[in-house]
């Protein structure tokens, strides 16, 4: 058997560096990378990336910054129990190699999104890749209608991105509201769950895309109301959640039914698998 | 490009030549209906009349294991990506598997592109042989229409009584032929005797499951919460016999495997098990829906290895009786 390079390797990965780590929660940090050589990633709000640490192996992680933020790019990870790729990312620093593969797979229509009002959905850690499009439409603010945004979390303490969060409740050209499951001494926001905000939000079925990005359970309730506004299941964009290893539609791991998570999506519009059994 | 034949006798100087230039992989009897892909020196290890070999070709095509990438952290981040390739000449490839490899060959073509799988496949040979007849009760190759040729080789070889007949396919084909110098060229009494085979095979070889080919799909999908798919989950013991020796399973995996010190190592790619119904419906409906193209090759394999007797051919036959 011979070895030979093969440097457009689909596996091949792309140099990169972290240039600072953030601590955003207990369980989440942010890390800023860079990838090297000059290279730059090209990237849509809501795509994601394979990202490596030698000895250790690849994880999907979503791309959680807007590819309008230039020269580096943003991954929210969250150290889970056993995972035992996010606790090794969880141990890096300002400074150490990663490797990127990516970006991979279909990201926010944000072209078909111009000149429609937008109702954004996030749940939990939803919020990660709904940061790439809640700040790419911020930066391209006058391209879109009327901006509601939706936030729901479990409690305070696990809200993520929270300065960000605050810059966006000052925005006039934004609506935004945010709920927390369960509230705690100092919080004064709403508390309940994230669809007790819907009914209130005033919007036109007609002229609206709406995205709903969270945790599974989360989805099903979510739409119910989307749908009680008559925002038809075209105009739904869902992000799933598989466990993408290869990234380029072969290896079989994120598969759904006939649809490959890693190629097909994650976005989907919500006509296109919400009869697929086991998808949300 | 002429056409050809090969005198039995000359088989073995057939093999011996193209096996002193290439590595020559072919069916050798492992034991009571077991033969296997392997490399041979003379014709005489070679087994012609084989039931379908324990692993299909498609074990040169997408190894077990391979390198993908190997890295070196000693020193920043050092790393190449590799693809591991052998230029082999695969002799004796019945149809069913020829169609296994074209299907292998959709998906890792299909963009992005496989570059690690297609590097592989341009280094290897491919000469067919044709099935006269059934290799045994398992085979539903009639119902996928691969008892007959549909390319997917350089030459292929159709046992006509006391010589081969060539079909010489591509232009590598023609080149292993003459560098072997000893063939004869076709006539049109070979060419009759060829096509007399096939029609003789019409008879022999009939629709094993009397379920029409394209009406299958539907019925995957028509059937997705069938009762039959509890029945064979119960029985299933997820022992991977019939993904690993399925000649379109490609399922793998990516995972590290770091060397001692843990600072150098190789990013590695294995093949993987999957679940029955999942399994049955990336055979007979998915890739259909993607691809256009059925992805079994009714070669039987699953059936044979099955440890719970979970059968293919029945289990379309259940599903047809059920949604027709």
């Amino acid at each position: 058997m011979e070895k030979m390079s093969i440097n457009r390797s689909a596996y091949r990965i792309k140099e990169a560096k972290i240039l600072s780590v953030r601590r955003l929660t207990d369980s989440e940090k942010l890390f800023d990378i860079a990838l090297q050589n000059g290279e730059s990633l090209d990237y849509e709000p809501g795509q994601f990336a394979e990202v490596s640490i030698f000895g250790v192996g690849e994880a999907p992680i979503s791309i959680c910054s807007s590819p309008t933020k230039r020269g580096s790019f943003e991954l929210c990870v969250r150290a889970v129990g056993d995972g035992r790729f996010t606790n090794a990312m969880h141990k890096l620093e300002a400074g150490d190699d990663v490797g990127i593969r990516g970006p991979f797979g279909v990201g926010f229509p944000v072209q078909l999104f111009e000149g429609n009002d937008l109702m954004l959905v996030a749940g939990g850690l939803g919020i990660a890749p709904l940061r790439s499009l809640i700040n790419y439409v911020i930066d391209n603010r006058r391209d879109f209608g009327k901006v509601n945004i939706l936030l729901g979390c479990k409690t305070p303490l696990n809200m993520l991105f929270g300065d960000e969060i605050e810059s966006w409740q000052k925005r006039i050209d934004i609506n935004f509201s945010c709920t927390v499951d369960r509230g705690a001494p100092d919080w004064k926001g709403n508390v309940g769950l994230i669809t007790s905000l819907i009914p209130g939000v005033d919007l036109d079925p007609e002229n609206t895309f709406a995205v709903v990005v969270g945790p599974p359970v989360m989805y099903k309730f979510v739409i119910k109301e989307l749908t009680g506004k008559n925002i038809p299941d075209h105009r739904i964009l869902v992000s799933l959640e598989r466990h993408m290893k290869c990234g380029l539609g072969k290896c079989g791991h994120c598969q759904i039914h006939n649809i490959y998570c890693c190629q097909d999506g994650p976005v989907f519009f919500y006509d296109r698998i919400k009869d697929l059994k086991g998808a949300i | 490009m002429q056409n050809a034949i090969l005198r039995k006798s000359h088989l073995n100087d057939f093999i011996s030549k193209l096996a002193a230039m290439e590595k020559v992989m072919a069916p050798v009897a492992k034991g009571p209906k077991h033969f296997a892909f392997e490399e041979v020196k003379s014709a005489k290890e070679i087994s012609l009349r084989y039931i379908p070999t324990i692993l299909p070709p498609k074990k040169y095509f997408m190894p077990q294991h391979e390198t993908l990438l190997e890295y070196d952290t000693r020193e920043g981040q050092k790393m190449r990506a590799v693809a591991e390739v052998e230029k082999i000449v695969l002799f004796g490839v019945h149809t069913c598997d020829l169609a296994g490899i074209q299907c292998l060959n959709i998906v890792f073509s299909d963009r992005p592109k496989d570059l690690n799988y297609l590097i592989r496949k341009n280094k290897i040979a491919i000469i067919g042989i044709e099935c006269n007849e059934y290799c045994d009760e398992h085979a539903s190759c009639a119902l996928m229409g691969n008892h007959i040729p549909k390319g997917g080789y350089d030459l292929f070889f159709t046992d006509l009584g006391d010589y081969f007949f060539i079909h010489v396919n591509t232009q590598l084909g023609e080149e292993l032929l003459d560098k072997t110098g000893v063939y004869e060229k076709a006539t049109i009494e070979h060419m009759n005797a060829l096509e007399d085979l096939r029609n003789k095979k019409k008879e022999i070889f009939k629709n094993e499951v009397d379920v029409d080919k394209n009406t299958i799909p539907e019925l995957f999908k028509k059937g997705f919460d069938s009762p039959i798919w509890d029945e064979l989950g119960e029985r299933c013991i997820s022992c991977g016999n019939c993904t690993n020796v399925c000649p379109t399973c490609y399922c793998f995996d990516v995972y590290d495997d770091p060397d001692l010190g843990a600072k150098t190592g190789k990013r590695i790619r294995s093949l993987r098990k999957d679940r029955k119904r999942h399994r049955f419906n990336r055979k007979f409906r998915y890739p259909v829906e993607r691809y256009g193209k059925f992805f079994c090759t009714g070669c039987g394999r699953c059936t044979r290895v099955c440890m719970a007797k979970i059968n293919l051919k029945d289990t379309i036959k259940s599903l047809a009786k059920e949604y027709k």
